[in-house]
């Protein structure tokens, strides 16, 4: 089963997007964002594989999402073809490793052995630990209106946890789109350099 | 009044005395909120106990009153706090989260749907769960 987590700490944002996909699973609403806490989530669409007796299949990691939007035209909003097609290639690898996996279980080829997802856990640090309880405390202040304590500590989180995007996008203004996509996001995607925006993903044949 | 968030949820906080470093709090509002109490062999949270420093007992325990916020650095986890001292976050370090993460066991969490009905990742056992994130912004 699918269980949908939407990380918005303005918990009417998602809302419109639930009521159109008309979803058959649990959408659930993440205020706190409390998986980036406990599983070491950083982006989304992060996915975690879970088996029936609750184990870590596959830890965290983009699910079929390629980071092709970074070579996009920033104008025309235009995509190479080259590009475009690695995205949907990336998305159908994905998807059909989720379904191999649902109907075969361990012997599925895309389950990790135990010691395989050990090695693909992300490492909680000292800093990442204290940034998710800043999160959570500035979360707090916005609900009772004390809007501008919480933004230095939101800043304070994003310092500690900078692989995070998102504490800095939930952070971020956004267009009228309601997109954290202003020129400072841009500026921050730029920065990575040769560094991934979404980690790759071990599948074979994933871009 | 003191609002103290968890890793079990929200607590309010009463008889709760603050300073920039201390979050002293009665015994029995502490052990609802963190699990943790005082005991002869110094303060336990169920099998776990931590003897108290010696020569600085009276910095966590005083009285009926616990200083969470001296066991929460005694112990190396996170305990962050507004400006005014009026919220508080304990929650665990990352050692912790690393080791829970390396057994495996999926995390267990309670998130509400949009109708405000709580999930439990707990109450999906005995299937396969694709959990998946994503993000109106």
């Amino acid at each position: 089963m699918v269980i949908a987590v939407a990380m918005d700490s303005r918990e009417g944002d998602p809302l419109p997007w639930i009521e159109a996909a008309k979803p058959t699973y649990p959408t659930l609403i993440d205020r706190e964002h409390r998986l980036a806490e406990l599983y070491g989530i950083v982006n989304v669409p992060q996915a975690v594989w879970i088996d029936e007796a609750g184990r870590i299949v596959r830890p965290p990691e983009p699910a079929g999402a390629y980071e092709g939007f970074r070579q996009m035209n920033r104008v025309t909003r235009e995509m190479p073809e080259e590009v475009a097609r690695r995205t949907t290639q990336a998305k159908a690898l994905y998807l059909d490793a989720i379904r191999d996996w649902a109907r075969n279980g361990e012997r599925s080829a895309y389950a990790f052995t135990a010691e395989q997802a050990r090695a693909h856990l992300p490492a909680v640090t000292e800093d990442i630990a204290t940034a998710q309880a800043l999160f959570r405390l500035a979360q707090l202040l916005i609900r009772r209106g004390e809007r501008d304590e919480a933004e230095r500590w939101i800043r304070e989180a994003s310092r500690l946890h900078p692989d995070s995007w998102c504490i800095w996008r939930q952070g971020a203004g956004v267009t009228e789109l309601g997109l954290a996509a202003q020129p400072d996001f841009w500026e921050r995607v730029d920065r990575l350099g040769a560094k991934r925006y979404y980690a790759p993903v071990d599948i074979p044949g994933m871009p | 009044m003191v609002t103290l968030l968890t890793e079990s949820g929200e607590y309010a906080l009463a008889g709760t005395e603050v300073s920039t470093t201390a979050l002293w709090c009665p015994a029995h509002e502490a052990e609802a909120a963190t699990g943790w109490m005082a005991k002869p062999e110094g303060l336990c949270k169920g099998a776990v106990c931590v003897p108290l420093p010696a020569g600085h007992e009276r910095e966590l325990v005083d009285g009926g009153r616990i200083n969470l916020a001296a066991l929460w650095r005694q112990l190396g986890q996170p305990a962050v706090r507004s400006e005014r001292g009026h919220v508080w976050v304990l929650s665990e370090s990352g050692r912790e989260r690393t080791a829970a993460l390396a057994s495996l066991e999926a995390p267990d969490f309670a998130l509400p749907d949009p109708s405000g009905r709580m999930h439990r990742l707990s109450d999906y056992r005995g299937r396969k769960v694709f959990l998946v994130t994503w993000a109106s912004w």
